[in-house]
Parts: structure tokens; C-alpha cells; sequence
């Protein structure tokens, strides 16, 4: 792919791609065919690769549909790194943003039977961090297998999206 | 009789029993094409009561998701009955972090869902 570019260690511990996707549906396959079977080689588990394939999924999804609205002349990039323990996926669109606090709680009884908003609350569930840049057009998200476990009862979650949203200064463009 | 390219349609008694043909229920258009022909058995064929097995299914997204949860509303404007079984634990996870466990009656095998309608 035009763009695309790859190195690995030369311990070869770690894994590192970049991806410059069309916006067009089904592109995300470019990036989560390699992804996964690195995670694979790299010894993950496949519970462990469920979620990274969940939070990849609905991240790219999200660039390319709400992010650049399916605009050819936008690209969406996709900076992964897979080591052993850790994976880390940067997705970054070219749209204006969005302020993920507003994203209504779509576990909110009254809200359980919409079909839509999910995939914030999927990529925070399955991953260790999910940061927003201050634009609202680039997230990253990383798993590391030796985090402590969150509590399913964390009510912070929320907040730490926020959190991460009002401290992470990182330009995209 | 439909052709249907992301199910298979049985009946067993009067539980209309849909398996899936694909382990990941990803790529959109195979999403829109999983939601349409879900959505004809309400729509076109008027069937009251369905057991969606997932035995095989490996992945599923928020997308696919959406389309089980516009199935749901419109078999219960149906006034039908819908249950799900065979759910990997991965994405029964999935249905018990966005609490749409308690949207759909899940069941663990195909034989106690058929038992409970």
C-alpha cells in the first residue's frame, strides 16, 4: 500500500507498521489481516486478540465512517506496534473531530435498545488505554497484558476518557 | 423459497433456527447483507419465533450489534419471540460490557433456547 511502512527489531520483539487507508467500507481488513497475525506470532492469546481486534475494528470503522465520512480524497493512518506484552494502535482521521464525553452512555436503560454508539464503550472495555487527541480526530489505544485488571465496576472509566481528552495536546495533522 | 447467503434457516417445530455462515460477522457489507436477510424473516416470511444459534461465530462488532438489536425491536412489534445461543465467551463478553444481556434472552445451548419458547 502507497505509504505503508514496516521495520521490525533486530531482536525482532517488537513489530511496528504504518497504514494509509482509502475511506471506503472494508479497508480496515488492510490493517487487521497483518495486525492479528502478528499478535498471533507474537504468542497472544486468542481472548487477548478478540479485543484488539474489537477496539481496532471499531476505531477504523469510526475514522472512516464518522471521521471522514467516506470521503475518497481523505486517507485514514493507522500506526500499529505489537510486542509480546504490549500492542499500541494510533488511528487518526481527517475530519473536525469529536468531543468524546458527549457520546451518550448507551448502557443507560433508556438507551439500551439503540442500535448505534457502542464502539467507544467497546474500545475502552477491551483495551488497557483509549486516549483522544484534543481535535477529537486521532485515538490511541494500547493493551498491555501486565496492567492490573480493571474492576467491571469501575465507574471512572468514563472520566478517564475525558481525562485523557482534556491532557493529551498531541497534534494529529 | 429465499436464498440466503450470510444464514442458514431451519425449522424446528415452530422455532425458525438460523445458523451463520461466517466465524466473523465483520466486513460492512457483509453486515448489511447479515441485517437484511435477518430482517426478512420478520419482514417477508412473518416469523414469530427465532432462535439465532452462533455456534462457529467468532467475532462481532458494534455494526453487527445494531442489526441484532433492529432485529429484536422488530420481532417484539411482531409480538415474536427471539433468543440467542452457542455464544463464545468472548463475545458474550461483548454482550455483558454494553449490557445487551439484558436485551436478549441468551441461552447457553441450542436445546435449552428451543426449551424455553
Amino acid at each position: 500500500m502507497n505509504g505503508n511502512s514496516e521495520s521490525m527489531s533486530h531482536e525482532q520483539q517488537r513489530w511496528q507498521h504504518d497504514f494509509e487507508l482509502p475511506s471506503e467500507r472494508g479497508s480496515s481488513r488492510i490493517v487487521l489481516d497483518e495486525l492479528l497475525s502478528q499478535l498471533g506470532r507474537f504468542g497472544w492469546e486468542q481472548s487477548d486478540i478478540f479485543g484488539v481486534h474489537l477496539a481496532a475494528e471499531e476505531a477504523i470503522v469510526n475514522a472512516i465512517l464518522h471521521g471522514n465520512q467516506l470521503d475518497r480524497s481523505k486517507m485514514v493512518r493507522v500506526t500499529c506496534e505489537v510486542s509480546p506484552r504490549h500492542v499500541r494502535l494510533q488511528v487518526t482521521d481527517e475530519g473536525p473531530g469529536f468531543k468524546p464525553e458527549t457520546v451518550p452512555d448507551c448502557t443507560r436503560e433508556d438507551r439500551l435498545d439503540m442500535p448505534g454508539g457502542r464502539g467507544l464503550l467497546l474500545m475502552r472495555s477491551f483495551m488497557t488505554t483509549i486516549e483522544y487527541n484534543d481535535r477529537g480526530n486521532s485515538v490511541l489505544l494500547e493493551k498491555d497484558l501486565d496492567a492490573p485488571p480493571a474492576s467491571p465496576d469501575d465507574d471512572d472509566a468514563d472520566e478517564a476518557v475525558q481525562d485523557s481528552a482534556d491532557t493529551n495536546a498531541e497534534g494529529s495533522a | 423459497m429465499s436464498q440466503y447467503r450470510r444464514i442458514d434457516v431451519s425449522k424446528t417445530g415452530d422455532v425458525t433456527l438460523v445458523r451463520f455462515q461466517d466465524k466473523k460477522i465483520l466486513d460492512e457489507s457483509m453486515i448489511e447483507e447479515f441485517g437484511a436477510e435477518l430482517f426478512g424473516l420478520v419482514d417477508l416470511d412473518n416469523r414469530k419465533a427465532i432462535l439465532l444459534n452462533f455456534d462457529g461465530v467468532e467475532f462481532l462488532g458494534s455494526a453487527a450489534l445494531g442489526k441484532l438489536i433492529t432485529l429484536d425491536r422488530k420481532v417484539k412489534s411482531h409480538k415474536g419471540r427471539l433468543k440467542l445461543s452457542n455464544i463464545c465467551p468472548e463475545i458474550l463478553e461483548v454482550f455483558q460490557v454494553t449490557k445487551l444481556n439484558r436485551v436478549f434472552d441468551i441461552r447457553d445451548g441450542e436445546a435449552e433456547a428451543l426449551a424455553a419458547f
